[in-house]
């Protein structure tokens, strides 16, 4: 490559990398550091890690966003697995990332008309004899929209890596003597555990800040860190705290990243 | 590939034309000739034949943009940039605004309506004299009730939400100080209150609202109530007025021990350049056939006491939105607190969201 060429790739890259990627946290991480008064200050570090609320509320992200996360994984895996069997697969992959295209707003919203007190979901219960039930405003039902919402982005990475992985492996298991289980277990499921990890990676920190859903939803009864960081910027203005609450959620990032990635290391990438 | 990029090219070309037209279509309205008005107001918060009636008389063009929270409304006059003639902030955010200097006193000599409002309803603690502010609707908090579940007449007190009679009945809104504003009320104090020790035991009270506590939910609660979701509700008037009109089973009351008052107001931010037509207009808006004909559009209550007479009977005398003066009496209005304890308010909201 001559310099100029280097040049000419670098600066837009360089100047986006630095405008929308860097600045932005570098701002976020600048603001953790100002109290109400604007002045420079750790307060917002010892307020978050001394109050109870906050590192509760730390806790119940962390808990829901796995939980979405467990079962995102446990019903794409094998909707991907399948999906790569079939004969149209190009255009059941189209279906699966349709609901993408609408704006999550709409899909809330759609999914409180099923679940209202005369909703789709509780007509069916009355007709199949086991009465109406209180669907919205549950635990069950924030896991169930915010399962839904993130199932694509789980079941694209695990579909590319099953898309990647050589036949000649699979056939190579089986004229060995390998089951079917044997060679999804030591073959197919190892090799495409990077897509699973993509995966993680794709669902597991958005679902640490919705704040949408926990209302529309959640009744505000699933308490998130993405409400805190909203009312710190809407309601208190305290710009502070909420990048503090900001700046935890970029270190969780990095942390889930890292932890997704160190495997991955030996694997021939 | 190549197809894409065209679609998306042609795409392109389409809104980009449109929104040429349509800036066109503006500037040949009065825009061109400078005869124009900067208005920040709420979504919907106007009646829009009242634009054009304006523009008739006048020939000043309304342009309308519109925030959906006064914070946002005040992160957007602070930063600059804009040109807003008139904006419409909440009564708190009126005294946080004029603290922060980002507001132009009224001139009383250039305002003709000015005694056609109630007296109740100027001079408020927000803005003695009515410096910098004419009101332009009020509304207080109260509870929404369907009458299916909820006998009419017996719901008629705060405290009573906390029956075991209401569990899992209960819908609030979404915003601190009025929840917490609730609790204080019930437990006799001042919904202004900066003691830390009272706002604790107003939060411990809220807490054994939980069991109660459907929802606490936004805007949805209109839609929620009107569809029957949950029986009661606490929120706004004018959001109570809506529902009212979407389901007939629905009333609204407020409690006669006190509850918050609210004003919206106009007022002119420091960035405003068209003070004839900001004068014209406030004019315009304060002749009682215009602020009635705007009350009845919103279904608000207007603090235009003779824009009042002129409304029909059943409006008048509705003691839901426009209650009685004993209940008034005991209305309190929100004071602009200090950050720390809006903080303090938000966070032992925050703690009682997380409990239930």
């Amino acid at each position: 490559m001559t310099k100029r060429n280097f040049w000419g790739y670098f600066v837009p890259y360089g100047l986006w990398l630095g405008l929308f990627v860097i600045a932005p946290v570098a701002l976020i991480v600048y603001q953790s550091f100002f109290n109400l008064d604007h002045q420079l200050t750790l307060t917002n570090y010892a307020d978050y890690f001394r109050s109870g609320v906050y590192l509760k509320m730390t806790l119940n992200s962390v808990w829901y966003a796995f939980l979405i996360t467990l079962f995102t994984g446990l019903i794409s895996y094998p909707t991907a697995y399948v999906l790569h069997q079939l004969k149209h697969r190009q255009l059941w992959l189209l279906l699966v990332i349709l609901p993408t295209w609408i704006n999550i707003l709409l899909k809330a919203y759609a999914f409180i008309g099923i679940f209202s007190q005369d909703g789709l979901a509780n007509t069916f219960l009355r007709f199949i004899g086991l009465g109406p039930h209180q669907l919205l405003f549950t635990n069950a039902s924030f896991i169930f929209v915010a399962t839904y919402i993130q199932i694509p982005f789980m079941i694209l990475p695990i579909y590319n890596a099953l898309d990647d992985l050589n036949p000649a492996f699979i056939n190579a298991s089986q004229d060995l003597g390998a089951t079917h289980w044997q060679t999804f277990r030591h073959v197919i499921f190892p090799l495409t555990l990077p897509g699973v990890k993509a995966g993680i990676q794709a669902v597991f920190i958005p679902s640490l800040s919705l704040f949408m859903l926990t209302r529309l939803i959640g009744g505000n009864k699933v308490i998130t860190l993405g409400t805190a960081i909203e009312e710190h910027f809407l309601t208190t203005m305290n710009w502070g705290m909420g990048s503090t609450i900001g700046v935890v959620l970029i270190v969780a990032m990095i942390i889930v990243m890292q932890l997704t990635n160190d495997h991955t290391k030996g694997a021939a990438k | 590939m190549k197809r894409l990029m065209s679609l998306v090219a042609l795409l392109l070309l389409v809104c980009g034309g449109l929104a040429y037209a349509s800036t066109q279509l503006q500037k040949s309205s009065g825009a061109a000739n400078g005869k124009v008005l900067n208005l920040y107001n709420w979504g919907d918060y106007i009646d829009p034949a009242l634009l054009k009636k304006f523009q008739a008389e006048t020939g000043y063009h309304v342009n309308v943009e519109t925030f959906d929270s006064n914070e946002a409304m005040y992160t957007k006059l602070k930063q600059g940039g804009t040109h807003y003639d008139l904006a419409v902030p909440s009564e708190y955010m009126v005294s946080k605004l004029k603290a922060a200097h980002l507001l132009q006193p009224l001139d009383r000599t250039r305002l003709t309506g000015l005694n056609n409002y109630d007296t109740r309803f100027l001079n408020q603690p927000f803005d003695r004299g009515n410096r910098y502010s004419l009101p332009y609707f009020w509304g207080t908090l109260g509870i929404v009730y369907n009458d299916r579940v909820v006998k009419p007449g017996t719901l008629t007190h705060w405290s009573q939400l906390w029956s075991p009679k209401y569990r899992d009945q209960l819908m609030l809104v979404d915003s601190a100080r009025d929840i917490l504003g609730m609790a204080l009320v019930e437990q006799g104090h001042s919904m202004n209150t900066t003691n830390p020790q009272t706002l604790l035991a107003a939060t411990k009270r809220l807490d054994q609202l939980s069991p109660n506590v459907k929802a606490v939910v936004a805007d949805e609660i209109k839609m929620y109530m009107s569809q029957d979701e949950a029986a009661v509700a606490v929120d706004w008037s004018g959001e109570a007025a809506e529902m009212l009109t979407q389901n007939k089973h629905l009333h609204y009351v407020v409690p006669s021990e006190g509850s918050n008052l609210w004003f919206d107001n106009l007022v002119i931010p420091k960035t405003a350049q068209h003070y004839q037509a900001i004068y014209a207009f406030l004019n315009f808006m304060s002749r009682p056939q215009n602020a009635a004909q705007n009350a009845e559009y919103i279904g608000y209550a207007t603090p235009n006491a003779k824009a009042k007479a002129l409304l029909p009977a059943s409006v008048r005398n509705d003691r839901q939105f426009y209650p009685d003066e004993k209940t008034l009496r005991h209305l309190q209005v929100y004071r602009n607190l200090a950050p720390r304890v809006v903080q303090t308010y938000n966070d032992r909201y925050l703690e009682f969201k997380m409990h239930h």
